[in-house]
């Protein structure tokens, strides 16, 4: 007892000097950490503002020694131009972002509030996606967009129908979970003063889950405006190609000449930015989504 | 009764435009892909039955099982070290100090960047003349010509592209391992601090057993999503060199796109979901489970 007594002053002293320096320790490791996830970004968004020449200059400068946006204006006319790519980009993922939401707020609504025959079923089949990876997918939905009487191939409804089917699974168990959980009385209330259930789903439920449906409109912009592979698949049209797709296009293009990297990181850094911007400012929903959206 | 039935019809018609969708572009298609798979089709000839062909064909594609072994060779380096340094990371970050938060935040932005993008950046540091990898490598000394990092030798490749990877989805597992990590009661925490147990007994003993089940969950995403990889390959070595860096999906798409050989394309796609829904069961049991 006395032993015991005795050794806890002593022990706190000391865990509260190597509790001091493991403190000082960690945070260290955290500093380091810190650099290194943000240098390949910084970097980056360095070269894009740096001069044409110091761009291409060799050995390569760390520091941009003169800001420039030289390379924005060259990225600004390229091929069809940045404000077209821009714009594929942002209406493609608006569209997803349409779609999504069209589809699967009504889809949740009925699965979590609805006696509807075969539910279970019926869920399972619209997860379908999941269990088929898109990338096994793209040959036949290239093949029945190119013959589709009005053809969508090269078009950004196209692109934006598979960001749909990719991003669908995921919107549709944030919806039904949230449905679920908003309270029946709320409902109930409604019922009984005769309200259709177009009416509650618009006046009591949509109000209700407002946080779910930024959950899913955030991951169906980040998924549209990232996605790459079905992008390529689909479009050959250079007037119809997303930020990701042109950017990879000019660094195979200008590679002969020299690669014009100071266009390139302009490019990366007006895909990026909005991306962080986003992140920053929505980090809850990022967070509510990715659990829920992996763990359970 | 007829309030029931009602509803019943009232929640059909609701899902019918989920159920339409998913029937026209997910089921649709992967039926066309079965079909497509006993067929010799490209966009140039009318299609025509060539039973199993295309699987024989497969079997005896030493190409194609070339890339399916580098693919499994990539996720088995690969998912390791974003198990092992997402958990390391999880611990350091988890609790809620304004410095640990920030940390937590940093790391997780380059997730949140398209991976196609964040390529091609990387693509750019590890370039031998353009890039600040080597201009920083031979300021320090510790080179004294410049590495070809990318698509010149298979294995300094797949590295180079396993540590952009690494940098791109670490913030990935961290932020699943945080959120079991402190979804730990903190009871159990000072049960154990009490018995004097160090961090690491307590990461041993404690941590780890009770978020084993989000463990497990964060490696089958990561086996999952380094199966079908595909942009980062694409963009940084593009296969080379001479196709030791191409993955499944690269060599499927090779064959279906440049290629045109639709048939073979979708014989090989089938051969992946199948190896794919493998993970993807163990996956949808785990979760299920949960809701239980």
């Amino acid at each position: 007892m006395t032993a015991v007594t005795m050794r806890r002053p002593l022990a706190r002293a000391w865990s509260r000097v190597w509790g001091g320096r493991k403190r000082y320790l960690a945070g260290a490791v955290c500093l380091t950490i810190c650099v290194f996830m943000l240098a390949p970004i910084v970097f980056s968004v360095m070269q894009a503002f740096k001069t044409r020449g110091e761009a291409a200059a060799v050995p390569p400068t760390y520091f941009p020694h003169e800001l420039s946006l030289d390379n924005f204006a060259r990225l600004w006319t390229y091929q069809a131009g940045l404000p077209t790519y821009f714009g594929n980009s942002l209406i493609t993922a608006f569209l997803t972002i349409a779609f999504t939401l069209l589809l699967t707020i009504p889809a949740g609504y009925a699965l979590a509030r609805f006696p509807v025959p075969g539910k279970e079923v019926i869920f399972v089949f619209l997860l379908l996606a999941l269990i088929i990876p898109y990338q096994a997918l793209l040959t036949p939905i290239f093949l029945m967009f190119a013959s589709l009487p009005i053809k969508l191939t090269n078009t950004l409804v196209g692109l934006a129908v598979l960001h749909t089917v990719i991003q669908l699974p995921f919107s549709l168990y944030i919806m039904r979970n949230s449905f679920e959980a908003v309270p029946r009385e709320l409902e109930e209330a409604a019922l009984t003063d005769g309200g259709s259930s177009f009416q509650i789903l618009r006046s009591i439920f949509i109000p209700a889950v407002i946080p779910a449906i930024v959950t899913v409109m955030l991951f169906a912009f980040v998924t549209s405006w990232n996605e790459f592979l079905g992008a390529l698949v689909l479009l050959s049209k250079a007037s119809t190609f997303t930020l990701p797709l042109i950017l990879a296009t000019a660094r195979a293009e200008t590679s002969l000449g020299g690669t014009d990297w100071g266009m390139l990181q302009a490019g990366i850094a007006i895909a990026m930015i909005p991306c962080i911007v986003i992140y920053l400012l929505l980090q809850k929903y990022y967070v509510a989504g990715f659990t829920q959206g992996a763990l359970k | 009764m007829i309030a029931t039935r009602r509803r019943k019809l009232t929640g059909l018609l609701y899902l019918t435009p989920a159920i339409v969708f998913v029937a026209v572009f997910t089921a649709y298609p992967f039926l066309q892909m079965v079909g497509m798979s006993f067929t010799n089709w490209s966009l140039i000839t009318p299609p025509k039955q060539v039973g199993l062909a295309n699987f024989q064909a497969a079997l005896d594609d030493r190409q194609f099982w070339f890339s399916l072994g580098y693919t499994i060779r990539y996720t088995i380096i690969i998912t390791p070290i974003l198990m092992v340094g997402g958990f390391l990371l999880a611990l350091l970050v988890a609790p809620n100090s304004g410095l640990r938060r920030t940390t937590r935040a940093i790391i997780f932005i380059p997730v949140v960047i398209g991976l196609g993008v964040s390529s091609l950046a990387w693509v750019w540091l590890f370039d031998p003349t353009f890039g600040l990898i080597n201009k920083l490598l031979s300021d320090l000394g510790l080179i004294s010509k410049p590495i070809q990092f990318l698509g010149v030798e298979a294995d300094l490749s797949t590295w180079s592209i396993i540590g952009s990877v690494v940098w791109k989805v670490l913030g990935f597992g961290m932020l699943l391992f945080v959120a079991a990590i402190q979804a730990i009661p903190a009871e159990i925490n000072e049960a154990t601090m009490v018995d004097g147990a160090s961090f690491w007994q307590r990461t041993r003993r404690v941590t780890i057993p009770l978020t084993r089940r989000t463990i497990l969950l964060v490696t089958l995403i990561s086996v999952i999503g380094s199966l079908l990889a595909f942009d980062q390959f694409y963009i940084m070595t593009a296969g080379q060199p001479f196709n030791q860096t191409a993955t499944a999906v690269f060599f499927i798409y090779l064959n279906s796109f440049p290629y045109l050989h639709l048939g073979y394309g979708a014989a090989l796609s089938l051969i992946l979901a199948a190896i794919i829904l493998v993970f993807t069961v163990v996956q949808m049991a785990l979760t299920r489970r949960s809701e239980i």
